[in-house]
Parts: C-alpha cells; structure tokens; sequence
C-alpha cells in the first residue's frame, strides 16, 4: 500500500451556527494528484486551509507526513510548512519584488547558500515552469495572468517541497494556458515525484490530472475515489457536475 | 547533515558521500567539497552518491556547478552509484539548468546613485508642473463654462478635507500660541515689557506661524489622503473604469479636491489665527496679568490689518501646492502595494518643504514690497 501523505478523520468545522464540514474523512497518498470537489460554498478551500496550518482545526484529526497538526509547537510547525508548497487561487506574488526575488525569498531566508548558487536554483525553477530566463526580471504587474501563474508555481517550488497545494489552478486562465497548466502539473509530478493536491473546478483539469478525488456536499463526503468510481455514485452534485444535467 | 569521507588511491580521490543534500542541509558544502578535493593534489574525483538519503535540486545544481569549478582546475569529476530518484535529479537538473543566471539586484555607485535621483527630482518637477498646468486649464475651463462644475464631489471634498481638519488645526493653534506666549513672557517681563506681547504674538501668529502651521496639518491630513486614496483606485484599477466610462479624471478627482482647498484654506488660516491668539491670551492674563480686554485693545493698536491680510493670502498658494503633489503622487502609484507607501510619504514630505519654500519667498517678497 503506497504511504499515506495526508490524512483526514473526522473533521467538522463550524462557522458559528453554520456546520461546514460535518464528520469528514478522506486520505492522499504519495505520490497522487488528489482533488477537492465540490459545489461553491461547500468548505473545499477551508479544509485545505485546515491542512495547511492557516485556520485552526476545531474537531477530528489531521495527518500530514504522519505528523497530527494538533499540538504541534512553532518550530514543529515552521518545520512542517516548508515541506509543502502552495499555490494561492490569487497566486499572492509579492508585487514590490521581481518575479526572481518572489521565487529567491525562502531561499534568502530559509538557507545560507551562496548568492550565485540560489541564483541557479531560481533559474531551474523558472525552466521548468515554463518561463524564460528574462522573465525572472519582470515585476508581478508586468506579466500575464497565466505568467503569473507559473511564477507562483516556481515560487512554490522553491525548497523542493514534497507535497504541492493549488488552490483552484486554472482558474482565470484562458482554455489553452488551462490545458498547458494541467500538463505542466503532471510533468512536475513526474519529475520531482510531487504529491499533489488541489481544490479544482475545471471538469477538463479534473479529467486530465487527478488521480483520485473527493467530492464534498452537504457538508459530507459524498464520493471518493478515482474518476470512474466517482461518476458511479447516485447525488445530485454529481450528476450535475459531470452529467451536464441542471436542477 | 551532509556528510562525505575521502578514500584517496594513488590515481584518484574517492568521496564517498551520505546523509541528507538538500536545500537546507547544502550551506558550505560545495566549499568544503573543493578544498577537499584540492588538497588531495589528484587528477580524478569520483563521487560516491550510494548513501544519499535525500537528494534534491538544490543539491544536483551545486554538484555540477562543482563540476564545472572543478573542470576550470583540469580536474575531472566523476558521478557513481546514483540511486534512481538522485540519478533523476542530476539529469534534470543538468538539462534544465542556467549556469550563467544573475538576478542578484544592481548595486549603483554613489556617483551612478546620485545622478539617477537628481534626474529623478528633475523628472518630477516637470512631471508636477505639467500637472498643475493641466488642471488649471480644466479649471479655466469650468470657470468660463465650457465643462460643467461637479458641485458633489467639491462640497464632500470642503467637509472631508478641510472642515473636519478644523478641530486639530484649533487645538494645535492654541497650544502653539500658549507655547510662544509663555515663552516670551518669561523675557519680556524682565524688561518690564509685558504689554508687547501683543505686539508679538499678533504679528508672528498671523503673518508666519497660523498659515505654515495650518498648510503643515493639511499636507499631514489631506494630502496623504489624496496620495492614499488615489494611489488605491488606480491599484484596483478604479481610475482605468473611470477611463472606460468617459468620466475625466480631472473633473472628477482633481478639480474637486484642489478648489475645495484653494477655497477652505484661508478659511483655515483664518480659524488657526483666531485660536493661536487665544491661546496667548489665555497666558498673558494669567502670566502677565494683561486682561483681555487690554489685550484687544493693544491689539488694535500695535498691530495692523496688513499682517493679517499677508498671512490669508498664502493660504491658496499653499493649498495648490499641498493639493497638487498630493494627488500627483497618487497618480503615480504603479501597479504593486508598497508604492502606495513610498508615494503617500513623499506627498507629505515634498508638501512640506515645498511648502516652506513657498512661505520663504513671500516673506522676500513682502518685506521688498513694503508690507
């Protein structure tokens, strides 16, 4: 059985009396493309924000490299965010630095190689996102959304993370650089044997890249698994979602 | 830790490497990795990389970027028993990496820094200049009434910028008035000159201290407003909507704003002026015992209606200065968050001192006129 990356029991999240998330499990292993799915609304980007130590986690467990999130001290948990990377939805590149210093920022502060050696590192991480070396020197508001979207990937990229976080990916980008998006994430897997996981609208990206996923409505876990096994279960989300069919 | 162990045979340098070559275990070790292999004085150095437990990107560039030191020394380097995932990365990294990538940021030379500010200065000057041109063409233009006066817009602008920055002018007035009043009175009245008081604080709170003092607030309170406000609506691109919409910036974000200064600014001086006095009568009845009733009555004697006047008429000059830059620099906020700040600063800074050069040539002006 491959190893179990991420692991969630059990949680519920209550927004005063809203109940979000009511008794959910579900599990990523190494190595997969996992997706969160689900109706707006539906605490998709909440429980990925749980995960990624953002907002508290109020009831039930979370696993992240065998590590509980509960109880875990400053360092424990300064330790544990720089083994994943996270691309924001907004991507959140820092606009008063240039897209090579968004990429070098952990590497400043996290590490004390030399200057010529991040130099290097930056400029790999930029290749393999797919922008070009001069890019690097262009400033947040000088490039394109869908530049922007692969320097926010570089930036995450930047330690090496196992694990990656998207946030809706595609999202504003046009269907082209969307299905560019998608193969870029799967060379990536490939190539720094990634882990992946994301919160995704986009039926084409959800086809293409996830392994397995987690559709989560009325505040449950209304399926999981991979594509075929997903598309089996009886819900109206589901049936909607990938049948085309409106209610 | 990233550790390694030198086995050195009689033709070539073994290093056997084991532990964690990651990003956050690499630091000094390319060095460390050279000085080894320099000091065993061999032509071949082969590297071991079997017990590498943690291998990353970082890792694979600094091996070849060794490699390449190495080369420039006529030493020759040799990779062996790579795991599958290391032996990954180093392809990887070998086929998609820069060598030659410099991003670290130019330092200028004091003389280079220097010259680049003074065109900056200069670049700004005309940039401000053409600005105030510009909005006083609009103006004539609504003066003359070919472009219709956004009432609204004017009359929010008197109540947000001005009307509400009367009760810090009133009380910072008569405090600055106390101050003064207090001060001289210690020196006066050991000249047995305490009614000259008046005579002092007339002349120098009406001509000098009221208007610098009131345009010092405003540029604090009002131009930084305009800089902040203006420099977000073009961050959110609200002022591009505005474009789009046909709506003229001038008309709608410059005029207003300007003109409610020129109008309210004397109308401040003149609020500054009344409290400043006050606060130094309040002090020359309880330090000098001169009652307010002599205090008006020496008042109409000693000062005249001139210095009051010359105090007034600086009001709409400092409020195109203050209003200008303010918006000037709002307008030249770019498109990331930390320009707002340096531009909002500078509004402030340059309103200031332009605003005390301004107030330097009046008084060169007035004392050569007469008045």
């Amino acid at each position: 059985m491959a190893k179990r990356i991420i692991e969630v029991k059990d949680v519920v999240t209550r927004f005063g009396d809203r109940t979000v998330h009511d008794h959910i499990s579900l599990h990523v292993d190494a190595g997969e493309i996992y997706g969160f799915l689900g109706p707006s609304g539906c605490g998709k980007s909440t429980l990925m924000r749980e995960i990624i130590l953002l907002e508290p986690l109020q009831e039930g467990m979370i696993r992240i490299f065998g590590e509980d999130i509960c109880g875990l001290d400053h360092d424990e948990a300064q330790a544990l965010r720089r083994r994943w990377g996270v691309l924001f939805q907004s991507n959140a590149l820092f606009t008063s630095l240039s897209v090579a210093e968004n990429v070098s920022v952990m590497l400043k502060e996290y590490t004390t190689l030399s200057a010529r050696l991040i130099d290097e590192i930056v400029a790999l991480k930029l290749d393999i996102v797919g922008l070009k070396q001069g890019d690097g020197l262009l400033y947040p508001s000088q490039i394109s959304g869908g530049m922007k979207k692969k320097a926010a990937l570089a930036r995450a990229l930047a330690l090496d993370p196992e694990l990656l976080f998207l946030d809706e990916p595609t999202s504003g980008l046009d269907p082209i650089s969307a299905r560019e998006f998608d193969a870029l994430i799967l060379k990536l897997r490939d190539m720094l044997q990634l882990s992946i996981v994301m919160v995704t609208h986009d039926l084409a990206s959800i086809e293409g890249t996830l392994d397995r996923m987690a559709i989560i409505d009325e505040r449950r876990i209304a399926a999981e698994g991979t594509l075929e096994e997903v598309r089996e279960v009886d819900s109206p989300f589901i049936r909607t979602f990938f049948g085309g069919e409106l209610t | 830790m990233a550790r390694f162990e030198m086995k050195a045979s009689s033709r070539e340098l073994e290093l056997i490497c084991s532990g964690l070559w990651d990003v956050h275990h690499l630091s000094g070790l390319q060095e460390r990795l050279a000085e080894a292999v320099y000091s065993a004085r061999r032509k071949q150095v082969v590297f071991d990389l079997e017990n590498i437990v943690r291998f990353d990107t970082a890792a694979g560039l600094m091996l070849w970027r060794l490699r390449r030191q190495l080369k420039s020394r006529g030493i020759a380097m040799q990779i062996r028993n790579a795991a599958e995932d290391t032996g990954r990365i180093l392809e990887m990294t070998r086929t998609h990496g820069h060598p030659d990538a410099v991003y670290s940021v130019k330092n200028y030379g004091p003389l280079e820094s220097l010259g680049r500010f003074s065109v900056s200065v200069v670049h700004d000057f005309i940039g401000i200049l053409g600005f105030i041109g510009h909005t006083f063409a609009i103006l004539a233009a609504i003066v003359i009434g070919l472009r219709p006066m956004r009432m609204k817009e004017f009359l929010y602008q008197i109540n947000e910028s001005a009307i509400k920055a009367l009760w810090i002018i009133a009380l910072t007035m008569f405090l600055v008035g106390v101050v003064v009043a207090y001060q001289s009175a210690v020196q006066l009245r050991t000249y047995g000159a305490n009614i000259f008081i008046v005579d002092m604080l007339g002349i120098s709170i009406l001509r000098e201290l009221s208007p610098m003092l009131t345009a010092i607030i405003v540029a604090g309170r009002s131009g930084s407003a305009f800089a902040a406000q203006i420099g977000v609506m073009k961050l959110t691109e609200e002022i591009d909507a505005m474009r789009t919409m046909g709506f003229d910036l001038y008309a709608f974000l410059v005029v207003p704003r300007l003109l409610a200064l020129i109008v309210m600014m004397p109308i401040l001086i003149f609020f500054a002026d009344m409290f400043g006095l006050l606060g130094g009568m309040v002090v020359a009845h309880t330090e000098l015992d001169i009652t307010p009733m002599m205090f008006m009555e020496r008042f109409e004697q000693a000062v005249k209606l001139k210095h009051f006047w010359v105090g007034l008429i600086k009001g709409p000059f400092f409020a195109v200065l203050i209003a200008s830059i303010g918006i000037y620099r709002g307008l030249a906020v770019k498109n990331d968050t930390e320009s707002i700040g340096i531009n909002t600063t500078r509004s402030v800074v340059e309103a200031i001192f332009i605003v005390i050069i301004c107030d330097a040539l009046f008084s060169i002006v007035f004392t050569r006129l007469g008045f």
